[in-house]
């Protein structure tokens, strides 16, 4: 199935729902007449009993001289013109009005700076017996999506940055570059026969030649930008497929939200911007995706909503097997849950369900397939996935890397910690962000905590000395 | 050129270029200009006291890395290194909070102002009493026109957050309304 929904008077119509049965009410826009079914839960409060129903305190108006009338909703309402629901993107979307433990959550907010190399705890991260963890590359703050030049270098993108970095390996020898700067959300990054492509919010641009300019302070040139501006779910994940595509996706542009045809999928296209298709639907937000080096399947993340509740939904590990397949979002989550919003009227056996779930909250971002011989012979063809790990849970979740190993078929046989110690007393020592499979056979890791990212490799060590 | 605008803009302090001074050194030069109680006197300019120590280190960020374009903060942050940003950030979360300069008077901007803080949530994330927390800056008590400054740089996307969540806040605010904001959250007591 694949959705047409037009955006105007719709997606005003559900921005109000959600301000329905959002933290707080909002008096009603005259947009909330043109909305469409509603689900039943949410009655439209009488205008005047919106600000009354806020939970949390008003700042206290003392200050006010005695004269003056303490503001009431009702005195203040003529004055103030409809007030906006929540921005779609507000975290705030969905939270339970009535809970004070809810209350307490919030995105944990993202480290500026980067952790000194000296001080970032990889001794703390513990692999399965007979494999190492080590320091590859650290100052790169927020390090994110990971891309690999056929001459060794790595690149790496961020989210809260402007810059994407690139790490060559000379003779052993690293060294951390600063490729570009000056780039709005430059989450992802890919690169094909010299060419690194950069993902930034609303443009997709490439760096001919890359490995050339590495200390040039290259112009990325634009490819595409027929991309919405959303901040929310904005930034991309890049990858290239066996098709020799460009992939990435655009997320729903909010924590639940009813989109428009241009937001919630995956998109592919040509390396020089050409052919744009959308191929799969119902997403709420990747931030990862690899293909199955056997079926050539392309295999995806999927992030669950907010404020469900403490254990669910899980995020989503989806499997594309046609063109054009919806995965259920804001519909269904996890494939067995009709979402209290805008599942009415549905059901999960509408849309394609996942494969795995990959735990409450759990952020599951960047995959691979691990296509390398230095791991032992059980881990050839089976999947990593990095757990950046939880917000929206009191007692946190993910902060791991996970090894999901599939049957013959390419269904899940099961899932298990792989890399832990990113999370530890409910705080974060690191954020693995993205995998990435090394010619050698070792696996590299992005930390967007400490702004580093590790090489994992197995049998006896040769120390590499990190940077 | 450059250092004749920067020198206009700073009017009251001198102009003291990235330099190997330690950041206690320089730390009367930022005062100056921002206030040495934590309470700027100077139109445009933010006072800092007791601001949030992760929000300070964020924006020392931006400048350094011209993510946040606001001269003469683009100089004055060249050249710092990252433990720099975190003894300022760390100096000046401790310098006191600035104070209420006078009471609000106008009932009706206040009425107005209260009502909109309820409907977005701005007490939620910068709390109840608007002193922030970790990158959610301290407001309250901020200079007016400061306040008006920074809401309007952040609809018209001339200011980058650190993430997006104040352009989307502020999106549907109108002007106005942003007057109205400014002129209570200057004034909290």
């Amino acid at each position: 199935m694949i959705r047409r929904i037009s955006a105007g008077p719709l997606l005003a119509g559900a921005l109000c729902l959600f301000a329905a049965t959002a933290v707080a009410q909002q008096q009603d826009s005259p947009a909330q007449s043109a909305a469409t079914p509603a689900p039943a839960a949410a009655p439209a409060p009488p205008p005047a009993a919106a600000p009354a129903m806020t939970p949390t305190p008003a700042p206290p108006v003392a200050a006010a001289p005695a004269a003056a009338p303490a503001p009431t909703p009702v005195a203040a309402a003529p004055a103030v013109p409809a007030a906006p629901a929540l921005p779609p993107g507000s975290p705030l979307i969905g939270r339970p009005a009535s809970s004070e433990a809810a209350s307490r959550l919030a995105p944990v907010p993202i480290p500026p700076l980067a952790t000194a190399a000296d001080k970032i705890p990889v001794d703390q991260f513990k692999a399965p017996k007979g494999f190492n963890i080590e320091l590859y590359a650290s100052g790169m703050p927020n390090a994110r999506s990971l891309a690999l030049s056929d001459k060794g270098t790595v690149f790496v993108g961020s989210r809260v940055q402007d810059k994407v970095y690139a790490i060559t390996n000379k003779d052993g020898k690293r060294q951390v570059h600063v490729l570009v700067s000056g780039l709005y959300r430059p989450n992802g990054v890919a690169f094909k026969n010299g060419t690194l492509y950069i993902a930034e919010l609303s443009q997709i641009s490439k760096i001919d030649n890359v490995d050339d300019k590495i200390d040039a302070s290259p112009k990325p040139v634009v490819i595409y930008n027929d991309l919405p501006k959303d901040e929310a779910h904005g930034w991309k994940f890049l990858a290239i497929g066996p098709d020799n595509k460009l992939y990435f996706e655009v997320g729903q542009p909010g924590n639940n939200v009813l989109h428009d045809d241009a937001h919630g999928q995956l998109r592919r296209m040509n390396f020089d911007g050409t052919g744009a298709e959308k191929i799969a639907f119902g997403i709420r937000n990747t931030v990862g995706f690899d293909w199955n080096p056997k079926t050539k399947e392309l295999y995806f993340t999927d992030n669950g909503r907010d404020w469900l509740s403490e254990d669910l939904p899980n995020d989503e590990l989806n499997r594309i097997t046609k063109l054009g397949q919806d995965f259920g979002a804001p519909y269904c989550y996890q494939g067995n849950i009709a979402d209290p919003e805008f599942g009415w009227g549905h059901s999960c056996s509408e849309f394609v369900p996942p494969v795995a779930l990959m735990g409450p909250h759990a952020a599951a971002l960047g995959m691979r397939f691990y296509t390398g011989t230095m791991f032992p012979a059980e881990y050839r063809d089976q999947i990593f996935v990095a757990r950046h790990g939880s917000w929206n849970k009191t007692n946190k979740f993910g902060g791991d890397i996970a090894l999901v190993k599939l049957n013959k078929d390419g269904s899940v046989k099961s899932l298990e910690p792989f890399i832990t110690g990113f999370l530890q007393n409910n705080n974060y020592l690191g954020r693995p962000v993205d995998v990435m499979n090394m010619p050698d056979g070792s696996m590299l890791i992005s930390d967007d905590w400490n702004g580093a990212v590790y090489r994992v490799s197995y049998g006896p060590t040769k120390k590499v000395a990190g940077r | 050129m450059r250092r004749i605008v920067l020198a206009l803009t700073l009017g009251c302090c001198a102009a003291l270029p990235a330099s190997a001074q330690t950041v206690q050194e320089r730390l009367p030069t930022c005062l100056a200009c921002h206030g040495e109680n934590g309470q700027s006197q100077n139109a445009g300019v933010p006072s800092l006291g007791g601001q949030q120590a992760f929000y300070v280190t964020v924006q020392l960020l931006m400048f350094r890395e011209r993510m946040r374009v606001a001269e003469p903060m683009n100089d004055m942050a060249k050249g710092l290194s990252d433990d720099d940003l975190r003894s300022f950030a760390d100096i000046i979360s401790k310098v006191p909070p600035p104070q209420p300069t006078e009471a609000p008077t106008d009932a009706d901007r206040v009425a107005r102002a209260v009502a909109l803080i309820q409907q977005n949530r701005c007490n939620v994330c910068h709390l109840p009493s608007f002193a922030g927390q970790q990158n959610v800056p301290r407001i309250a008590d901020q200079r007016e026109e400061y306040l008006v400054k920074a809401l309007r740089g952040y609809k018209d996307n001339s200011r980058h957050g650190y993430d997006g969540t104040m352009a989307d806040v502020v999106a549907p605010i109108t002007d106005a309304q942003i007057l109205d904001l400014a002129y209570y959250i200057a004034r909290v007591k």
